[in-house]
């Protein structure tokens, strides 16, 4: 098994199935832990099915049969009361919230990290690496209140550059750690080479590092990504017209209004969440192995 | 994000001998450190500032010395909401470990339905808390949810409108949530223990249990405290999910301290008390991660012993 001896598992491995596992040969099935992983994966797919199949159950139909059957015919009247309720304008402000957010974060912490790896004789480096590590422990709860306060000051309060300026600073930390644990295990020779070819670090940061930490790039982004788009406090905290309102917040305003129409509710999860496991089913194996790399160490 | 991740992942001794030349680098670092700094470190200490302050979040802010202090650490909200902090952060961890553990385990050896399980156990990452919650909302309405639909009376039950049944539907809400995360954690972490070590065991006569007891959770020693810092102070910051769901209710049973400083900074707007609680929240977790990481105690030792 090379892949268990090596140091760091490269991001791929993880997540490929079929590893060379052959010891449960002589082993008997492990029935506790099999046994509770179906149970909880009913456990966790049933709330999902629920929320599907209410979506497109009319309101008289909702209160008569049975919770969890089918539909007896299939009305998309939900999806359309969601639709009039500006969900699309939700949409495009999460999308422009999270767009907006993590491009800056990730090229920002890019290049901090490809500093941090290259400049790592500079007492001032090492100070400011140090700044981001401690900033992990940091919760974004605990300090929203000086933030609304920045934000007041700046006169941006209620605008969608609200929510974004902080969401970038604290997708910055986590950024960092990952993309310059990335950037340590190219090999030094390659960054030597570039130096003698007359690279500058400009140069060989985007040639070199950038097309080998894409794998963490794209994690990174991803993971970012789904924090932002589900926010919620900085949206509630920081915003305040309906104009301005991002998708979870919706969601939650939905979830008043509609009062007793839980098909209504239904729909608007369902259509909110839709695109995000396309996006999820597109980029699944970078996301799980990226993922496991990370943390599983 | 509703997680904070704490900084437990391992950062290598910067090699000395590389040829950076800082002064040509240093540029490149300003741009985050700087914006750090501005949305990060400021409001850090301003929050400290803020709490010697009377402020109503519109008007004028007048140093007040320590009497928001005062009256933070005299209400007896503040005991409550950190019980029920207590409380919220050490059930999820007792419900989460063993199952993601058990659940990882499983994962990693059962290579034919561990594709498929994985891709559906992520789905509930995906989702926002507020959907979750306005989802369990609904199923959980005692004419028309969940226990209707699988006609067992049992489960009819007024779940969010009992103190207890609120904290325990919390409970199970945060672990549907998050077990799969800490399973697929654990996966990853027991498909790089060296399968030399239970063949050896196998060889010794050693059972499946025997060898989860003595092989797998030992190996998994660094994975457990990562996971664990992840749940515990990750748990301080559940506000989006109970804000949504109970709202602190039914009375205050489960208002935990992140809801409690919203609710007097920006519902009450007493933001002078609601920064102290605020203090509270970072030295509480920073408390927290610092346990954690000296139980762990690991520093800059190699995590690949025995491996």
């Amino acid at each position: 098994m090379a892949t268990v001896t090596s140091h760091r598992p490269s991001p791929t491995v993880s997540g490929t199935p079929g590893g060379t596992r052959k010891r449960n040969k002589a082993m008997s099935y492990n029935w506790l832990g099999g046994g509770l992983s179906w149970v909880w994966l009913f456990v966790v797919m049933l709330p999902i099915y629920w929320i599907v199949i209410t979506s497109f159950k009319t309101q008289a139909n909702y209160f008569i049969t049975n919770p969890l059957a089918p539909p007896s015919e299939l009305t998309f009247e939900n999806y359309k009361t969601v639709i009039e309720s500006d969900i699309v304008r939700y949409f495009i402000n999460s999308v422009i919230v999270t767009v907006g957010a993590v491009i800056p974060a990730v090229a920002v912490s890019f290049m901090a990290a490809y500093a941090i790896v290259r400049g790592s004789n500079s007492r001032i480096l090492r100070g400011m690496n140090w700044v981001f590590l401690m900033g992990l422990a940091i919760p974004l709860q605990a300090v929203i209140i000086p933030v609304y306060l920045i934000i007041i000051r700046l006169q941006m309060y209620d605008t969608l550059a609200a929510i974004i300026l902080p969401s970038i600073a604290f997708a910055i930390p986590l950024s960092v750690l990952v993309l310059s644990n990335f950037i340590r295990d190219v090999p030094k020779e390659l960054f030597e080479s570039m130096r003698m070819d007359g690279a500058s670090e400009w140069g060989t940061m985007w040639r070199l590092a950038f097309p080998l930490t894409r794998p963490a790039l794209v994690t990174v982004t991803i993971y970012n990504g789904l924090g932002i788009w589900n926010g919620f406090l900085l949206p509630l905290v920081l915003t305040q017209s309906p104009d301005q309102r991002t998708v979870p917040l919706a969601l939650a305003t939905f979830s008043g209004q509609f009062g007793v129409n839980v098909p209504a509710i239904a729909a608007s999860v369902t259509l909110t969440t839709l695109p995000i496991v396309l996006l999820y089913a597109i980029g699944r194996r970078q996301l799980l192995s990226g993922l496991t790399a990370g943390f599983s160490k | 994000m509703t997680t904070i991740a704490p900084p437990v992942v391992r950062t290598k001794e910067p090699s000395r001998s590389s040829g950076g030349r800082s002064g040509s680098v240093l540029w490149m670092a300003l741009p985050a450190f700087v914006w750090f700094v501005i949305f990060g470190i400021v409001p850090l200490l301003g929050v400290l500032a803020l709490s010697f302050t009377t402020w109503n979040g519109i008007g004028e802010i007048q140093p007040s010395g320590l009497d928001s202090w005062k009256a933070t650490l005299t209400d007896p909200g503040l005991p409550h909401a950190l019980w029920v902090t207590f409380l919220i952060m050490a059930l999820s961890w007792a419900v989460q470990t063993p199952m993601s553990i058990l659940i990882g385990v499983f994962l990693a050896t059962s290579k034919r339905y561990r594709e498929f399980l994985a891709v559906l156990f992520f789905i509930p990452l995906l989702l926002s808390s507020a959907a979750i919650a306005i989802t369990y909302k609904a199923l959980l309405d005692p004419n028309f949810g969940l226990g209707t639909g699988l006609g067992i009376e049992l489960l009819n039950q007024d779940w969010l409108g009992n103190s207890t049944l609120a904290m325990a539907t919390l409970i199970f809400i945060v672990s549907w949530q998050f077990i799969p995360f800490h399973s697929l954690i654990y996966q990853g972490a027991v498909r790089q223990i060296p399968t030399s070590m239970y063949e050896a065991s196998q060889i010794d006569g050693a059972g499946r249990v025997r060898q989860f007891f003595s092989i797998t959770l030992p190996q998994l020693k660094y994975t457990i405290i990562t996971s664990s810092t992840l749940m515990v102070v990750g748990s301080l910051t559940f506000f989006d999910l109970i804000y949504v769901l109970t709202a602190g209710g039914p009375g205050d049973a489960t208002r935990a301290l992140a809801l409690l400083m919203y609710q007097q900074g920006f519902q009450a707007n007493l933001m002078g008390p609601a920064s102290a609680i605020a203090v509270i929240l970072v030295l509480v977790g920073l408390g927290l991660s610092l346990l954690l990481r000296r139980l762990g105690g690991r520093g800059d030792e190699s995590q690949l012993e025995g491996a």
